[in-house]
């Protein structure tokens, strides 16, 4: 890790203090750095070759269950030959079976229509908190924040008790004589938009009530004053400021959304074809590891350019906390 | 004018609180039902609990969740915090677009990915899958959840209250241990909660890094759950949920405590 030149290395007011000090503090300042940095590429970053070097290789049956990419018992000149051996047989595989490309397909658009729905759900409450007198402001925030602490797993289990034919939620609407039949929601998709939006709706109310906090309300009533009706200050004034909570938490919902396995597989049911599912099905189901490897980087790479979005969104957010 | 109860605000207000709420407290209700069917009533009765603690199964899943959740979550705060700082105190360092990369992207990273990934690193380092293997996986996830609360306390950070001590003398350690640390606690605190009940809660990660003998109450609740829904997982899930919000509601306490008595000290330190 030499390469990490610290250049401004906490502005001690080092020239007063003696040599060895310094020398200390310089070395405790570079483990700083250099500890979650050596932990995230060896847990995070180098996992991700891994997963590519065996996206490359051949099925076996083994345990593991794949020919080994890293084979160095026959010296360096065997792990370069080890290279020869990768090929694309498994994309090639992916691109030959229908199912993989539709499940890829469905997975984007379920995720999308989940992300807007999310923002529909969420955008009011996210407003009418930040419009709440400031003494509630914090109390609201917590009632937010509250159902993140409770199990995901435990949530959309909840959904089934409620949706199923003969669940609460049939049960309420055949009692006030609105259906006559019982619905089908269960493993159905319209479950699966619910469990998503249901679950998610935090990650989008929180970035959107911290933009619409900030905002300026004075120049809605500059705006009421100069005779714009409400509707129009709201898309041209309000809308346009909370634009980058928009973004933060359309990503935060729409990235994880793509890849999730719980709740199309709890809701779902067998019937849903979502890339999360696929994924499990191919590793746990049919343990074929090399094939469930290149779903994952066809995925990640799919991913590519939401997740950079975000990233910059959180460098931006943290420039401007400062 | 800032501030409106207009009727709009209210009603988005209740019905969003009312959607997010509902289904847990559904859930929290029929884990009290006498009957088998969890969604018709049959009247109020603790059986399911007594149930519960009988279910051996549960009981060793539940105690390797608790271990590896407070294994987990206290060694991703140490990383986390040590990450949050790196972000937030050394802007210019080589590798730091990539750093800050692998600390945003594992929060929306689809958790099929982190864990298949973390599984054949393991396989590849001849690691066997277990008890290890989920802590690790875990403390990679929720550190940098530790980092991105710890960091968001420490940009508002008022620097120059370090700058004080070391002019008066304290060294670095010194400084950090008596000035920064103290500071930025809550958001350490909080933090760790959260790490807690991440590991507390994930199933998919947990499910490709885990092995024999190191089943996770999640996993548990899951498989019991593809085989139907039984009012003994609500209330195993009703139980989880409790020790969740005690958790939360004994540290918010804690915070607004400790909050007060800096403040009253404050006001002494002021009096002279």
């Amino acid at each position: 890790m030499s390469n990490i030149a610290i250049t401004d290395a906490a502005a001690a007011p080092a020239a007063a203090k003696p040599f060895l000090t310094r020398l200390a503090a310089g070395f405790v300042n570079r483990l700083v750095i250099i500890v979650p940095y050596v932990w995230l590429l060896f847990f995070f970053l180098i996992p991700f070759i891994i997963v590519f070097k065996i996206s490359l290789s051949q099925t076996a049956i083994a345990m593991p269950p794949y020919t080994p990419v890293l084979d160095f018992s026959d010296g360096l000149s065997g792990f370069f030959g080890g290279f020869r051996e990768l090929n694309l047989d498994n994309y090639a595989w992916l691109t030959q079976d229908a199912l993989y490309f539709k499940a890829y397909v469905t997975s984007l658009v379920i995720a999308a229509i989940s992300t807007v729905l999310t923002l529909i759900v969420g955008y009011p409450i996210a407003y009418g908190m930040a419009r709440a007198p400031a003494t509630v402001r914090p109390t609201l925030l917590m009632l937010v924040i509250l159902p993140f602490w409770t199990s995901f797993l435990i949530r959309v289990y909840a959904w089934i008790g409620i949706l199923k034919p003969e669940g609460l939620l049939n049960q309420l609407l055949l009692s006030l004589h609105i259906i006559d039949q019982p619905l089908v929601i269960l493993n159905t998709y319209t479950a699966i938009f619910i469990g998503i939006v249901y679950s998610y709706l935090p990650f989008m109310v929180l970035p959107l009530y911290s933009s619409l906090e900030k905002m300026d309300y004075s120049l809605i009533e500059a705006a009421k004053d100069l005779g714009c009706p409400p509707t129009a200050a709201f898309w041209k004034i309000t809308f346009p400021l909370s634009l980058p909570g928009v973004i933060a938490g359309c990503l935060l919902v729409f990235i994880p959304a793509v890849g999730e396995f719980v709740i199309p597989d709890l809701l779902g049911g067998s019937q849903t074809l979502m890339i999360g599912k696929t994924l499990w099905n191919e590793f746990f189901a049919n343990r074929d590891w090399p094939v469930s490897s290149a779903v994952a980087v066809i995925l990640l790479l799919l991913l590519t350019v939401p997740i950079m979005l975000f990233q910059q969104a959180q460098a931006k957010a943290q420039e401007q906390g400062k | 004018m800032n501030t409106t109860w207009s009727r709009f605000n209210v009603t988005s207000i209740v019905l969003g609180f009312a959607f997010l709420y509902l289904p847990i407290v559904l859930l929290i209700v029929f884990s009290f039902n006498e009957s088998k069917l969890v969604t018709v009533w049959g009247g109020f009765s603790t059986k399911w609990y007594v149930s519960l603690f009988h279910n051996q199964g549960l009981m060793d899943a539940t105690w390797v969740t608790a271990r590896v959740g407070v294994i987990s979550a206290t060694v991703a705060t140490v990383l986390g915090t040590l990450a949050a700082l790196t972000l937030t105190r050394y802007t210019r360092f080589r590798g730091r677009i990539l750093f800050s990369g692998m600390v945003f992207a594992p929060l929306v990273m689809p958790e099929v990915i982190t864990g298949l990934s973390l599984l054949l690193l393991f396989v590849a380092v001849g690691l066997d899958r277990g008890f290890l293997t989920v802590t690790l996986a875990h403390i990679t996830l929720t550190m940098c959840f530790v980092a991105v609360v710890v960091q968001s306390r420490l940009v508002s950070f008022d620097r120059s209250l370090e700058e004080a001590a070391m002019d008066l003398g304290a060294t670095p350690a010194k400084t950090f241990f008596q000035i920064t640390l103290p500071v930025i606690m809550p958001a350490i605190v909080s933090g760790w909660m959260l790490a807690f009940t991440l590991s507390l809660d994930d199933l998919v990660i947990a499910s490709f890094t885990s092995g024999p003998g190191a089943t996770t109450l999640p996993m548990k609740i899951y498989s019991q759950v593809r085989l139907g829904v039984t009012p003994e997982i609500n209330a195993a899930c009703t139980l989880l949920i409790a020790v969740v919000a005690v958790g939360v509601i004994v540290a918010s306490i804690a915070n607004k405590r400790r909050e007060v008595q800096r403040q009253l000290d404050e006001q002494a330190a002021q009096r002279g």
